[in-house]
């Protein structure tokens, strides 16, 4: 009775075949499909996956059954396919089970036979079946909304998360480029009482003075040039929930002086507007520089440190929870190998081991870019350390790039044409191919910078 | 009340027949009923391997089914087959209304051993309850003891109880209950 949750395809020309066998493994209680020809086969197996393919090796019309096992693999690489046929010889049976057959059994067979291969089969498909699931419940284990990890300062930041999930205090979180900070941010918001109101991310970064001023606190129409109507900032926008102000480091001091006076009162004034707006907005700040060094340097006000370092969370970059990587590289796997419509659902012991002694200065974004790359690349169904030979090419390339001295762009591009004729030791057409602009070009700039040839 | 059909196929024992018939009776409480004998189609014959094709059988079966037929045991005296397989002992419709059986290998001398009309009659019987047990749902039982387990050899049937597990005896009785039930309301 257990057997009806696995499905058998039996591919034959011979509508008796297929049938009585179709009928036999039924009473065996699978839930069987039956195909008479090699194409009919690959177009069901199109649409749903059996544990076990039965498939004739002779099949007159159309394609044989060898032909018919390798398109079946194209869509189902571990395919436990069978190979059946009436005619016995050695040869075929080594090239059946050279493309990948599973078995090859001549028929008629022994019941007894098999019973005992498809009991075999079934079992190590029950086992890979137990196997996943395992490994999903592993993974669930070690994830909390959305970030995965078993790292033991992780565990401390996600017990911490759940404390002052519905606390109204300001949160700091610091930490390198690519280690998660904004998922930490949503944990917060997700785990609290806030989690039915918006939460509503800002990058600070990514905005001039004036239009992150605009972004966070919106403005009256006719504000400044441009401003055609009025406009809810993302502090009026996360009314009741959350606001995450990522990349904190870099705002300006009269930005840093209007987020004190929010944090202080609890209002502002939209750009441009004289009434004073009350919200409920739990706050919290992301930033990957060091904001005490930034306050020591007179960059960052202390009082704004201070407002928003009531709770802080630090997270550790990557090479400092490697534990991490073979449960984070195996989650990327399963969600991007899906999204990208590719078969590939595993990692070989070479590659995973590459991949941790890798030093990750990008973090768990770096790691995951790397895996989607591999992923696109592969083709087979387990990654290998092949798949990640441009780790070696970029860490070469940042490694032995020396940092350049200050300077200007136009010495810079003086040096780089002084340095491209040098190579070509005078050719200026080889030197302007070199430099990637063209030749006139590049005479009126020996011209302009007085460069001796 | 339900009908089930004891149909011979060729010339099966009567003695075997008859001992189905009346336990048959004492299991079902329906009415069973001895259709007329049905010849062995030609066409399901394989001169090759000397055995019937079972799936063939069946057809002729379902040929010469009576409309008021609930269930159909269907028993020859020859061995029977299926292309992939070098014998079967019987084949049934799962959930259908046709079961099929063969005397043959149940008889001690298709093993060279002399014959034996007590262990024919057990194992015939197993087999009829075996094969009927598909036609109402119930698929292989990894009960080894269990009427319902899988044989592929006659140690297998032997080995064998002579009815169903606690559990299969359940699904089976469920089943029937809602067969006849469904059978009251048609009439």
């Amino acid at each position: 009775m257990m057997n009806a949750q696995w499905n058998i395809l039996v591919v034959d020309d011979e509508e008796i075949t297929c049938e009585s066998m179709a009928a036999w493994l039924r009473e065996d209680g699978y839930s069987v499909d039956t195909a008479s020809s090699g194409r009919e086969g690959i177009e069901k197996a199109r649409v749903k996956d059996y544990a076990i393919y039965f498939v004739d090796l002779k099949m007159p019309k159309g394609i044989d059954g060898i032909e018919t096992m390798m398109e079946i693999k194209k869509i189902y690489p571990d395919a436990s396919v069978v190979i059946i046929t009436a005619y016995a010889t050695v040869d075929t049976a080594i090239s059946a089970m050279k493309e990948g057959a599973l078995e090859y059994i001549v028929k008629p067979c022994n019941p007894q036979e098999i019973s005992m291969l498809v009991g075999r089969i079934i079992k190590v498909k029950n086992l890979e079946r137990e196997n996943t699931i395992l490994r999903q419940k592993l993974l669930g284990q070690y994830t909390f909304h959305d970030i995965i990890s078993k790292n033991a300062k992780m565990m401390e930041i996600f017990s911490l998360v759940k404390e002052i999930a519905s606390l109204r205090s300001t949160v700091l979180i610091q930490g390198e480029s690519g280690t998660g900070k904004e998922l930490v941010a949503r944990a917060i918001h997700y785990s609290g009482d806030r989690t039915e109101k918006p939460f509503v991310a800002v990058s600070c970064a990514a905005l001039a003075e004036t239009l992150l001023e605009s972004e966070l606190f919106g403005h009256e129409k006719g504000a400044f040039t441009g401003a055609m109507s009025q406009k809810q900032g993302k502090f009026e926008l996360a009314d009741g929930g959350t606001i995450l102000l990522d990349e904190i480091g870099d705002i300006s001091p009269k930005l840093q002086l209007d987020l004190l006076r929010i944090l202080q009162e609890k209002s502002f004034y939209r750009v441009g507007g004289s009434e004073e707006l009350r919200v409920d907005v739990r706050v919290i700040a992301a930033t990957h520089v060091d904001l005490l060094d930034a306050v020591q340097q007179g960059k960052f006000r202390e009082d704004l440190f201070y407002r928003l370092n009531v709770i802080n969370i630090h997270i550790p970059p990557l090479r400092a929870r490697i534990e991490d990587i073979p449960l984070l590289t195996k989650g990327f796997i399963e969600r991007l190998s899906h999204e990208l419509g590719k078969n590939v659902s595993d990692i070989s012991e070479g590659a995973l081991k590459k991949l941790m002694e890798h030093p990750w200065p990008g973090n768990v974004r770096e790691l995951e870019n790397a895996i989607e790359r591999a992923i696109v690349t592969c083709k087979e169904r387990v990654l290998s350390e092949n798949d990640f030979q441009f780790l070696n090419g970029g860490k070469k390339e940042t490694r032995d790039r020396p940092a350049l001295p200050a300077m200007k762009l136009e010495e810079l591009e003086k040096e780089a044409i002084i340095a491209a004729i040098k190579r070509t030791e005078g050719n200026i057409k080889e030197a302007a191919v070199q430099l990637g602009i063209d030749r006139s070009t590049l005479y009126d700039k020996i011209k302009h910078y007085n460069i001796q040839r | 009340m339900s009908r089930l059909y004891l149909l011979p196929v060729g010339t099966p024992e009567d003695e075997v027949l008859g001992g189905l018939e009346q336990r048959l009776q004492q299991r079902l409480t329906w009415e069973i009923i001895r259709q007329v004998p049905l010849p062995m189609p030609v066409t399901a014959f394989n001169a090759v391997r000397n055995q019937y094709e079972a799936l063939h059988v069946m057809r002729a079966v379902a040929d010469v089914i009576p409309a008021d037929a609930v269930r159909v045991l269907a028993v020859t005296e020859e061995d029977l087959s299926i292309p992939m397989l070098t014998f079967v002992f019987g084949q049934a419709q799962l959930s259908g209304r046709i079961a099929l059986m063969s005397l043959a290998r149940l008889r001690q001398e298709f093993y060279g051993m002399t014959p034996h009309p007590e262990i024919l009659m057990t194992r015939a019987w197993k087999e009829a309850l075996h094969e009927l047990g598909h036609t109402f749902g119930l698929v292989h039982c990894p009960t080894a003891s269990c009427l319902m387990a899988l044989a592929n050899d006659i140690q297998h049937v032997d080995g064998k109880e002579d009815d169903f597990c606690g559990g299969c005896a359940l699904l089976f009785k469920d089943a029937l209950h809602t067969v006849e039930r469904t059978e009251e309301k048609e009439k």
